[in-house]
């Protein structure tokens, strides 16, 4: 019985090592295939394949543990900070391959931005939590950072709300404002893929609403990767979805068509809460 | 069920409420008594300091603090070498281990692997657990005569040519001096400065750092613009406390100072401080003027140390302020 359920997954799953097959017109920005990931010695991730399609918002689904934000945390190379954690498989990014120990890790966190669970903006005013990441690729005159710093907090729609106190704290912004003051932080420095960890789980409905607002206008610009355990919020902003369970790529495809007719047991299971 | 049952049941509640109230009241007496007798025990402290040096102040006045004289044959004392000498041991010394303390907490908090954290930590505690004494034999015996060997002569021929400079490393190179005590006392609150800049970094959340590598920072920029602006306010406090040490130390520094009540241009030369006058000569003091006058001392040390937690604490306020938090 078990055995028959896991057989009849594994066709899909081999279907997804080559998703370019399922949407040929599609560009990949970023590709993943055949990932595992390790901490020591527990295998979190099962062989995931995904891709990322340019300029598309992908959301990640699965219950808690599945390995969605480790798989986040693959991508802009997060866990090289922790010893004992490693990944074995591909990750291109470009075409270019992410895992590569060669690879200069603080130029592809640039590329690939992020945006974690919690607020952070970092111990400086408002402006400089902008300028700050930007200083660090750019060397920009007064005037341009001035606009630099004024584009990102508008394209992070919270301009009107902070540019009266850019030299104020970072720290004294209510948190939706801390969120988006990251989220224009990372867009300050012009990255090409951002990754979201569940970024809106803690924050109160409204400021929900106003960070989901923007992924329209970002996914214009930027290629999107999003964890969410909120799957309205996955329907209403992403094109394409994927769930994972147990630290396997159970099923991805156009976000409707996940939620409407899901091709896996699974994650019909999951998306109308019978189980996770 | 009865009402009888009913109002014994609320009867012995009420005695029991009565009871807890009875202990919560004596306990509240209790610890404020403790607390109490803290501020009786500091005001008992200042005001026999101010009894024991009115002698000496009343017979030098504000001179005391001013004069360099330390006669106890013809009775003149006077603060000053002690004060400098107090000071400029502890700024230097704070010089040398604020930033290898820094240093040493960087590493363990965020490049040292793993397995190696918790050794190097214990090491570095055990160092503070090293009594005064050992310090100072130790600097009187192995590391004066080294540094009168080596570093010090190169560093006076070194600034020979340089104005100023060389007026600060003159010789000759007499081993003990304010110099080598700088150095004792640096390695004496080094382990002060690691562990509690140690313990303030490991409280910058791991997704704040997480952030700052992922807008593509390096383990340097994470940590001067992340990190340290993050902890400030709890560095100065361990450097702060650190400092309050220096300032008192006794022992290891008397051991390594040379005595000498004079204000050398050289900081090679030999000095005293304020513990280490009041430790050598408290025996040999004879006379009224003399034992106020080391009384005198203690109760400068007790002010400086008093205006340097006071500032510390209106710059941790300040700090606070300016994070906004």
């Amino acid at each position: 019985m078990n055995e028959a359920f896991h057989n009849e997954s594994r066709p899909n799953a081999e279907a997804l090592g080559d998703a370019s097959g399922f949407f040929p017109a599609l560009p990949e920005k970023m590709s993943v295939r055949n990932l595992d990931f390790f901490y020591g010695d527990h295998r979190a991730l099962k062989s995931v394949s995904v891709p990322l399609f340019d300029r598309k918002v992908t959301a990640f689904i699965g219950p808690s543990g599945c390995g969605k934000s480790t798989l986040l945390r693959v991508l802009n190379r997060m866990y090289d900070l922790y010893p004992g954690q490693r990944a074995v498989g591909n990750v291109l990014l470009d075409g270019e391959n992410v895992l590569d120990p060669k690879l200069d890790v603080n130029a592809l966190r640039a590329r690939v931005g992020m945006v974690f669970q919690k607020p952070t903006p970092f111990p400086m005013t408002i402006y400089e939590n902008i300028a700050f990441g930007v200083r660090l690729y750019e060397k920009l005159g007064k005037a341009d950072m001035d606009e630099r710093v004024e584009k990102a907090l508008r394209g992070a729609a919270i301009w009107d709300e902070v540019k009266d106190k850019l030299n104020a704290s970072g720290l004294s912004l209510s948190g939706g404002q801390q969120q988006r003051l990251c989220i224009a932080r990372t867009v300050a420095i012009q990255p090409e893929v951002i990754l979201f960890d569940e970024p809106c789980s803690a924050l109160d409905p409204i400021s929900t609403a106003k960070i989901e607002e923007l992924f329209d206008e970002l996914r214009s610009e930027y290629t999107i990767a999003i964890v969410t355990h909120n799957m309205q919020q996955a329907v209403r902003v992403s094109q394409y979805t994927a769930f994972m369970y147990l630290g396997e790529m159970v099923e991805f495809g156009e976000t409707d068509q996940i939620f409407q007719t899901p091709r896996e047991i699974r994650t019909q299971d999951y998306i109308t809460g019978r189980f996770g | 069920m009865s009402d009888s049952t009913a109002s014994l049941v609320g009867d012995a509640r009420t005695r029991a409420l009565k009871r807890f109230n009875l202990g919560d009241r004596a306990f509240h007496l209790i610890t404020k008594s403790a607390a109490v007798a803290v501020l009786l025990l500091l005001g008992g402290v200042i005001a026999s300091l101010i009894h024991g040096s009115a002698p000496a102040l009343s017979e030098f006045g504000f001179g005391f603090l001013t004069s360099e004289a330390w006669n106890p044959v013809t009775e003149k004392f006077g603060a000053a070498p002690a004060i400098y000498g107090t000071l400029l041991t502890s700024f230097i010394a704070l010089l040398i281990a604020a930033p290898v303390g820094f240093g040493i907490a960087v590493f363990l908090t965020e490049i040292c692997p793993f397995p190696l954290r918790r050794p190097i930590g214990i090491a570095i505690e055990l160092l503070a657990g090293i009594p005064s004494i050992i310090y100072g034999i130790w600097g009187m015996f192995v590391l004066a005569p080294v540094l009168q060997a080596t570093l010090q002569p190169w560093l006076i021929a070194g600034f020979a040519d340089i104005p100023i400079l060389n007026d600060l490393f003159a010789g000759p190179p007499y081993g003990i001096g304010i110099f080598t005590a700088s150095i004792i006392l640096s390695i004496m609150i080094l382990p002060l400065i690691a562990s509690i800049s140690r313990d303030v970094f490991a409280t910058v959340p791991t997704v704040l750092k997480e952030a700052a590598f992922g807008v593509g920072c390096t383990r340097w920029e994470v940590v001067r613009r992340i990190v340290m602006p993050y902890t400030g306010a709890g560095l100065v406090g361990g450097v702060m406390l650190a400092l309050g040490r220096a300032l008192g130390e006794t022992m290891a520094v008397t051991f390594v100072i040379g005595n000498a009540h004079k204000i050398h241009a050289s900081i090679l030369g030999p000095g005293t401080t304020i513990s280490a006058t009041i430790a050598n000569e408290f025996t040999e003091a004879d006379g009224v003027l003399y034992t106020s006058s080391l009384i005198a001392l203690g109760l400068v040390l007790f002010v400086i140390t008093f205006i340097v937690l006071a500032a510390s604490r209106l710059m941790l306020a300040r700090l606070k302020r300016q994070e906004g938090r």
